[in-house]
């Protein structure tokens, strides 16, 4: 029930944004949020984002997989 | 590649999952470690990705109580019922609760005999359903853990701006910490480390699981929905328990951080005050439930209508409470499979999609 999914901004207005969900547009509210702007990745959930999503951060943690997954190979040869 | 899954498929990379099923093989112990995903969310992904076959003897998955329908106790849905029945109200609630059981009923069954339900997917389409229908009364089924109270506090927050004399939330609303802190000290149920929710932790904060590993000693790491996020975090907890500490590590740090989201911790503060409340099968945890507050009792159906929720423990053969608490597994459940399948659910782990006793049946993940 505490799905969220991520969504990127495509308008942003009136605490509302408008976001593309498996090929549909949708408002949700972005009240929760300071701010946003179009283009940012948000979580969404319940119509509310939740939070903003770091792609600073996801490629860091992307980053730390190839690492795992290189020392995991190099084990294995 | 569809940008909209960016951030999806780079999470579910088969080599890397494979690298992350090595280490926590090397990591683990002799005997399986006892690991408890609390998250009902979790609980899904795990069994729709075969994880837990893939550590078996390595690590023992336990589902913790973090469905919001299956905690709800069956008062609620006998008190939304009589809503409907006897005061005429229009019923909105999320798609998940139309199947759970009450005493006698549930609302679906309810919805086939002329109770109105519609089923929203935000709360503030309930509100929307409100201000288009100004001759009726539409009570919200205000269901849900820290994820989803910022949603309805922001539903009740925007039916008051709107002056809306017609919209009430039946709420039924918990926190999860509290709830960790009970299976954390109970030794029936030993865990030896907690994979904490990613989306309740985006609200509250990683900090807020601080007590619970400093307390009982028990690591606590956040991690996210996907595949690689879960591995990971397991792996994260067995590296703890090898280095003999117990902390708060984040692995879902994309979207979590610390201090969660200030914004919608506020809106719970605003709109919610804190109070003991009961989970079905588990009982009544202290300080573990959020109220609608004084100043929004005109939104408070239990408070509008006189129509209290009443918490009883149920009497039967279902152990959904035994298996919310990860003390035994949903096959060890004498009904499961029998007297209780999806299509005929007798507790409400089978009920909801993210209740464990659904995820072990449709999944075959025994």
């Amino acid at each position: 029930m505490c799905l969220g999914v991520p969504a990127k901004i495509l308008e942003t207005g009136g605490g509302a944004a408008v976001i593309e969900l498996g090929g549909v547009r949708r408002e949700i509210s972005v009240m929760l949020l300071d701010d946003v702007s179009v283009g940012e990745w948000v979580i969404v959930h319940a119509g509310f984002a939740i939070e903003k999503l770091s792609e600073g951060e996801a490629e860091q943690t992307l980053a730390l997989f190839r690492e795992i997954a290189e020392a995991e190979g190099s084990r294995d040869s | 590649m569809n940008r909209n899954i960016k951030y999806i498929d780079d999470f579910r990379d088969p080599a890397t999952a494979r690298a992350l099923v090595a280490r926590i093989r090397r990591d683990a112990g002799d005997a399986p470690v006892r690991l408890m995903e609390v998250c009902g969310t979790h609980t899904v992904a795990i069994a729709r990705c075969g994880i837990r076959p893939l550590l078996s003897g390595a690590v023992t998955m336990l589902s913790g109580p973090g469905c919001p329908v299956c905690v709800t106790p069956d008062g609620y849905i006998d008190a939304a019922i009589a809503l409907g029945r006897e005061r005429g109200a229009l019923l909105a609630s999320f798609g998940d609760m139309l199947r759970v059981p009450g005493k006698s009923s549930s609302l679906e069954k309810e919805k086939g005999t002329g109770l109105e339900v519609r089923v929203v997917y935000s709360p503030l389409d309930a509100v929307a359903l409100a201000a288009g229908l100004p001759d009726r009364e539409v009570v919200f089924l205000g269901v849900g853990f820290e994820t989803t109270a910022p949603a309805i506090g922001g539903a009740i927050r925007t039916a008051a701006s709107l002056c809306l004399k017609n919209f009430s939330v039946l709420a039924s609303v918990r926190t999860i910490p509290e709830a960790m802190g009970v299976l954390a000290s109970d030794p029936e149920v030993r865990i030896e480390g907690f994979l904490c929710p990613a989306h309740v932790s985006v609200v509250i904060g990683t900090d807020a699981y601080r007590p619970v590993a400093q307390r009982y000693g028990i690591p606590c790491v956040v991690a996210g929905f996907e595949p690689l996020d879960i591995l990971m975090g397991i792996s994260m907890l067995l590296r703890q328990k090898k280095e003999g500490v117990a902390r708060v590590e984040n692995e879902y740090s994309r979207v979590a951080t610390s201090a969660g989201n200030r914004r919608a911790q506020d809106m719970i503060r605003d709109v919610f005050v804190p109070c003991d409340t009961g989970w079905r099968g588990i009982g009544v945890i202290p300080g573990s439930g959020l109220r609608i507050a004084d100043r929004y009792a005109p939104f408070d159906a239990e408070r509008k209508f006189g129509a209290p929720v009443v918490f009883a423990r149920e009497g039967t053969a279902c152990r959904c409470g035994d298996v919310l608490k990860g003390k035994i597994l949903p096959v060890d459940c004498p009904l499961f499979g029998k007297a209780c399948v999806p299509e005929e659910p007798y507790g409400p782990c089978m009920v909801s999609s993210e209740g464990s006793c659904a995820a072990y049946y449709k999944y075959g993940d025994l």
